[in-house]
């Protein structure tokens, strides 16, 4: 892996948006890599938008201070971006991977960015499995399959360590199903 | 007494002698005197005192005043319920 | 280093990692009630004492100041003591602080640094801990959770030194360390028992007339905390300050026997020099900007720029030769300030370290930037701006404005 990389995390509160971006981390950090992952800092309320960060690399992260520049977002919730400037500092070369049961050319029409976007009907996914639209940890298998940032052991053994047995094993359905799932144009 | 310089006292602001090393005593301006006559040995004025400066001498079935820390407040002739104490200018 | 204990790698934020430093400790008793962005490290700790994985007394106050308050005269029964607060919780403090570090009890506290109101707002600036640093507490200010997790044990260790006893503040930015997620190697818990041992303490006469350890023993009646009048208050005063200045070789000595055991250190203990040896320009700061600084200092170097950092981790008692020493040679020094000081000429940070180079004969050009403030974020190009500033200085030889606003909107 090549210098920092950089993900930003869109949701709103109680989504998980920032749980996605630890587990992500822990993922990362059982492949001796290098974190962070923080929120944006704030106030958490149920509903309103939030955002949080990962950081992973090679090498100590020194740096302390917010993601301007992502190389992946994650839209948790596609309803956000009639509000908040998703693709907002994320290169052309980067991914943009979105919570929707849209094909990515429909998703596209909306948004003002060129680069490469994923959409991943990650609610359908969580509903049928969890039984509730929390769709932290399918978004998180789709970035995984994108990225290949992390392996999905890595992310199973993430997994494993935050969440009680059967929740964990219903998570991990919900990424490898959501890994398989994810899509571009 | 010379007072000690920064480097010899205890630290913390512990204390290297006690509250009862200064005898209070000589604050006093009146003092009171018991008529042993009228004094139902009820111990309220040992009770009062403020500077548990009234003793109770089992031994000798009577409280008695130590005047090295009373400062002659005159609470104890107040709460007297006989009114054996008086407090005198000596 | 060789002797380097084998260590385990998790995931911490800042507070986990101060509740899990704690939680190793062997502390006796935490007093304490919840502020943000603090309140994880109670809730931690309170999940380790409801399972049974520590034996803490652990008392929920209703306020900082009865938190301080039960600290205090815990410290002084002899047990090892932590709390932890930030903002109005240390600003409810305040008069319980002078009176912990008057009557020389080593609570160690982590002060997860957040705005003073108002207006109201509870993310990071150093307001809170700067409003506080003539209390007589050590403060040691650190950079990521790394180094929290380290700092909280090795502040047990200084606080309690005889020669010290005096209370000791942790502080780490508010949000930016204390709810990343990070790396954090952890020692094994019988490494940080055996590194810390018991409570040592000095002897003290008493008033039985007899010398007695400094702590309240009913085998050994002794008066704390009495009135001291004109004739003793200065004399006492002047006992903490020689008390501090014993903590400067402490902090040092503590902090290399830990880099021993963990192969962890930064810089001196005292203060951390980055790249300062042949520098022209540098920066002076405090906490996790320097992070951030270090990339913009590599950054300049490999663009020719002759660039250094000057971190103090040390702020109480102040490491006045080690700042002296490391600045000497540079030829203009911005320092950060993550805090006002209303009034004043620049803000705590830029007083002390302008104060200290005065009687060099040959001194650096200073100047004083004010940032961060609630939480303002501070990007490199931020940092990189005050060291374009710096040599432009240089090549102008003149100062335009000696105190400054960076990253605010004119």
């Amino acid at each position: 892996m090549m210098g920092m990389f950089e993900v930003r995390w869109h949701g709103r509160g109680g989504q998980g948006a920032w749980t996605a971006s630890e587990l992500l981390a822990r993922a990362a950090v059982h492949e001796g890599k290098y974190i962070q992952s923080f929120p944006e800092f704030g106030p958490e309320r149920m509903g309103a938008p939030v955002t949080a960060f990962t950081r992973i690399s090679a090498k100590p992260i020194r740096l302390h201070c917010a993601v301007y520049e992502p190389n992946v977002v994650v839209v948790l919730d596609s309803t956000l971006m009639k509000t908040v400037q998703v693709a907002q500092g994320l290169a052309r070369n980067g991914n943009l991977i979105i919570n929707s049961k849209e094909a990515p050319l429909e998703v596209r029409k909306t948004l003002a960015y060129e680069g490469k976007v994923w959409t991943v009907p990650a609610t359908e996914i969580a509903i049928k499995i969890l039984g509730a639209p929390i769709t932290s940890t399918a978004m998180l298998g789709a970035v995984a399959r994108v990225t290949g940032v992390v392996s999905l052991e890595s992310i199973k053994k993430a997994v494993e360590e935050r969440f009680r047995r059967d929740v964990a094993e219903k998570n991990f359905a919900v990424i490898k199903e959501a890994y398989e799932e994810v899509r571009s144009e | 007494m010379s007072e000690k310089s920064w480097k010899e006292i205890s630290i913390g602001a512990v204390c290297w002698k006690p509250s009862t090393a200064l005898l209070t005593g000589d604050w006093r301006t009146y003092t009171p005197v018991r008529d042993p006559a009228k004094c139902t040995r009820c111990l309220l004025c040992a009770i009062y005192c403020p500077d548990g400066a009234i003793h109770w001498k089992p031994e000798r079935n009577d409280i008695e005043f130590d005047y090295n820390y009373c400062k002659g407040c005159g609470i104890c002739a107040n709460e007297c319920p006989t009114k054996a104490i008086e407090m005198k200018l000596l | 280093m060789k002797n380097v204990i084998k260590q385990k790698v998790v995931a911490l934020n800042g507070n986990e990692a101060v509740a899990y430093a704690v939680k190793q400790s062997d502390v006796d008793v935490v007093a304490a009630y919840p502020i943000t962005p603090q309140t994880i490290i109670v809730e931690r700790f309170s999940e380790y004492v409801a399972n049974g994985e520590v034996e803490t007394a652990f008392v929920c106050t209703e306020s900082e100041h009865s938190a301080m308050t039960a600290c205090l005269t815990a410290a002084l029964t002899g047990a090892r003591t932590f709390t932890a607060t930030a903002s109005a919780g240390l600003a409810l403090m305040h008069e319980m602080l002078f009176v912990t570090a008057g009557c020389r009890a080593p609570v160690v506290m982590a002060v997860a640094n957040r705005a003073l109101s108002a207006p109201l707002n509870i993310h990071g600036d150093q307001s809170d801990a700067m409003a506080q640093r003539d209390s007589g507490w050590i403060q040691l200010y650190v950079e990521n959770a790394q180094e929290v997790y380290d700092t909280v044990i090795q502040a047990f260790k200084i606080a309690e030194n005889p020669n010290v006893l005096l209370p000791a503040m942790v502080c780490f930015d508010g949000f930016i360390v204390s709810h990343s997620l990070e790396n954090v190697n952890v020692l094994p818990d019988d490494a940080v028992k055996a590194f810390l041992g018991m409570r040592q303490f000095p002897t003290v006469l008493t008033h039985d007339g007899v010398k007695a350890p400094f702590r309240l023993d009913p085998e050994h009646p002794m008066t704390l905390g009495p009135a001291a009048f004109p004739n003793y208050y200065f004399e006492i005063k002047r006992q903490q300050v020689e008390a501090l200045k014993n903590a400067l070789s402490v902090i040092r000595q503590v902090h290399d026997e830990y880099a021993e055991l963990s192969g962890r250190s930064y810089g001196n203990g005292l203060i951390e020099a980055y790249r300062l040896e042949d520098a022209e320009v540098a920066t002076v700061c405090l906490g996790s900007t320097a992070g951030t600084t270090k990339i913009v200092v590599d950054e300049l170097r490999e663009e020719g720029v002759k660039a250094g950092l000057l971190r103090i981790r040390t702020f109480r008692p102040l490491p006045v030769d080690d700042i002296r020493r490391a600045l000497q040679d540079v030829k203009a020094v911005a320092v950060l300030d993550k805090c006002i000081s209303f009034g004043g000429f620049g803000g705590p940070v830029f007083h002390e370290v302008r104060h200290v180079l005065y009687d060099l004969d040959k001194r650096p050009v200073l100047v004083n930037y004010i940032y961060g403030l609630g939480g303002r974020d501070v990007p490199p190009w931020q940092i990189r701006q005050v060291y374009e500033d710096l040599k432009g200085i240089l090549k102008e030889e003149k100062v335009k404005e000696p105190v400054n606003y960076l990253g605010l909107r004119e």
